[in-house]
């Protein structure tokens, strides 16, 4: 079985954002970028299933600048066999993703496509719902456990009140939570024969996808700052501030 | 305008959060509905009926919908949403599951954990675990949009819309529904909870979250987490409160243990009082602390328990 897993490249989960001044966006300029932690996590359990034999190649796709091949050539270090570039420096939102991914995945039929749950800069979770719309495939989202079962996984999944499994036919489409595995660290060696690995260069266009959506950003603003308060001395002074300055108990 | 709102259900029973999804979509103006779809949901349908502004309350009852497993309910939502400029639902995990299907199939952009609604076409968005808010316009034909619930207040329960059933049945043989493990809890629901109060690595292990358990039954308390807590292994993945897990804006949070990593924040800074307890005096979590005290939780847990 084949398995297509999708990488965004995205501001690293350390670095504090700035907005910037003209309030147009996120101020990204000289800032520390990496692969979105949830899709280190998709990478993990792909080739996972394949170390498992579970699956016999993986593939790892992206969309974005040129420079997003940076989080290709991470993920060919981690155990991807070959890796996809869809190039464009317009900002690709959820849908025209999804559209793209779509395609990729009519062409090269993966048996399994996992994807991270959101992205931590747009945090919009909503990809692989959609490709899985637009695919016709069924849908295991934030999943903390993959099991694969001759023509069938079963997807365990994070719930607001708890978890939830449930088996899906494949091909299918999972996306991934937080405990679903502890991504590896790519090692040297790894690193360095990542870079001779296949890596194709394609465009939007070469799909028949229009990356332009409807949504416009207006302005981008810092939230309100909250202030920090004071520290208090004892458990009797926290319980008197919050009774009588509080007033919340 | 004419919006149909999912409803969210828990256990089978109308949550807490569709109220505060209708309070976004007067927000926006225009007439309302809402969807009800599950199994056994009549109940459901009737309190949905009650809340405040409500058109008619529409019932898809039948098995498909039993867990509102994503393609069958997708396929619903396709089926409704021609009758309406807007379709809502709360960012909770069947909405983030189901709604961006239908948005797909609709050839439409999402808009995901709206927090404010400025006009029909133009909301407000939290993005980077909510160290920048969006303004963003949707020129789309449709609008599919999850609400934040800690951004709107909820509707009250004076109404009286009609309930009619939607006879449109899914078919779906690609997904189905092996089991479900959810907590049992007498407390609160965390995301609508006055008071929460959390633990955080710092609790050290499972057992001694049982130090919240008392000061939580004086307060009327939910309890909460940190990621560091669950991915420990302390507490289960429903208690996770940040960026990916539940978004909290209580009247009092009291973080016990937490460091306050930004995707901790992200999850908790509207709340109107936040308390850190924490044993390091230079934690971030007293950054956004209105009251921090710095000692040894383990000494101070018993001490507040005894004295509120």
């Amino acid at each position: 079985m084949k398995i297509l897993v999708a990488v965004k490249r995205v501001i690293d989960y350390n670095v504090k954002i700035r907005v910037k001044a003209d309030h147009s966006d996120v101020d990204l300029t000289n800032v520390k970028m990496a692969m979105n932690p949830f899709c280190e996590i998709a990478v993990e359990e792909a080739v996972r299933l394949k170390e498992k034999g579970v699956a016999t190649e993986v593939v790892a796709v992206t969309v974005g600048p040129k420079a997003a091949q940076e989080q290709l050539r991470t993920a060919l270090a981690l155990g991807a066999d070959r890796a996809i570039h869809i190039e464009t420096d317009e900002r690709a939102e959820s849908l025209a993703v999804a559209k793209l991914l779509a395609k990729v995945v009519d062409e090269e039929q993966p048996g399994l496509v996992i994807l991270g749950k959101q992205a931590i800069d747009t945090d919009n979770n909503q990809t692989g719902q959609m490709l899985a719309a637009l695919t016709g495939l069924p849908q295991g989202t934030f999943a903390s456990e993959v099991a694969v079962d001759g023509d069938k996984v079963n997807v365990t999944r994070e719930i607001d009140g708890g978890l939830q499994t449930i088996a899906l036919t494949l091909p299918a489409i999972v996306t991934t939570d937080l405990r679903l595995n502890e991504p590896r660290y790519a090692k040297l060696p790894d690193i360095m024969k990542a870079k001779k690995k296949p890596l194709d260069v394609k465009t939007p266009a070469d799909y028949g996808v229009e990356v332009a959506s409807k949504v416009t950003l207006l302005k981008v603003e810092s939230p309100a700052e909250r202030k920090g308060g004071i520290k208090v001395a004892s458990v009797d002074e926290l319980i008197d501030k919050l009774k009588n300055e509080a007033k919340v108990l | 305008m004419s919006i149909l709102v999912l409803a969210d259900l828990h256990e089978g029973q109308l949550a807490g959060a569709t109220a505060h999804v209708v309070a976004a979509a007067q927000a926006i103006g225009g007439e309302i509905d809402i969807l009800v779809a599950g199994e056994g949901v009549q109940a459901a349908a009737d309190a949905a009926a009650k809340l405040d502004g409500v058109n008619k309350v529409r019932v898809a009852d039948n098995a498909a919908y039993a867990h509102q497993l994503a393609e069958p309910m997708g396929a619903l939502l396709v089926e409704l949403a021609g009758d309406y400029t807007h379709v809502l639902a709360s960012a909770s995990t069947t909405g983030k599951n189901v709604l961006p299907r239908l948005a797909a199939l609709k050839d439409v952009s999402q808009l995901s954990d709206v927090i404010g609604v400025e006009s029909a076409d133009t909301f407000l968005r939290p993005i980077y675990a909510g160290n920048a808010i969006a303004t963003v316009k949707s020129d789309d034909v449709l609008k599919v949009i999850t609400i934040r619930t800690t951004g709107f207040d909820a509707v009250g329960t004076s109404g009286s819309a009609a309930v009619e059933a939607v006879d449109f049945v899914a078919d779906n043989a690609q997904s189905s529904f092996v089991k479900q493990e959810l907590a049992q809890s007498d407390r609160p629901e965390l995301g609508g909870a006055k008071v929460v109060i959390s633990g955080g690595r710092g609790m050290g292990n499972g057992e001694n979250f049982k130090l919240l358990d008392g000061i939580a039954d004086k307060l009327g308390a939910a309890i909460g987490a940190s990621r560091a807590a669950v991915d420990a292994g302390f507490v289960p993945n429903d208690m996770q409160v940040g960026q990916t897990g539940k978004i909290v804006a209580p009247e009092l949070y009291i973080a016990v243990g937490i460091s306050g990593a930004i995707q901790h924040l992200a999850g908790m800074k509207d709340s109107k009082v936040i308390v850190a307890i924490n044993k390091d005096d230079e934690a971030p979590i007293f950054q956004v602390a209105d009251y921090g005290l710095v000692g040894d939780l383990f000494e101070i847990l018993p001490e507040l328990e005894s004295k509120l």
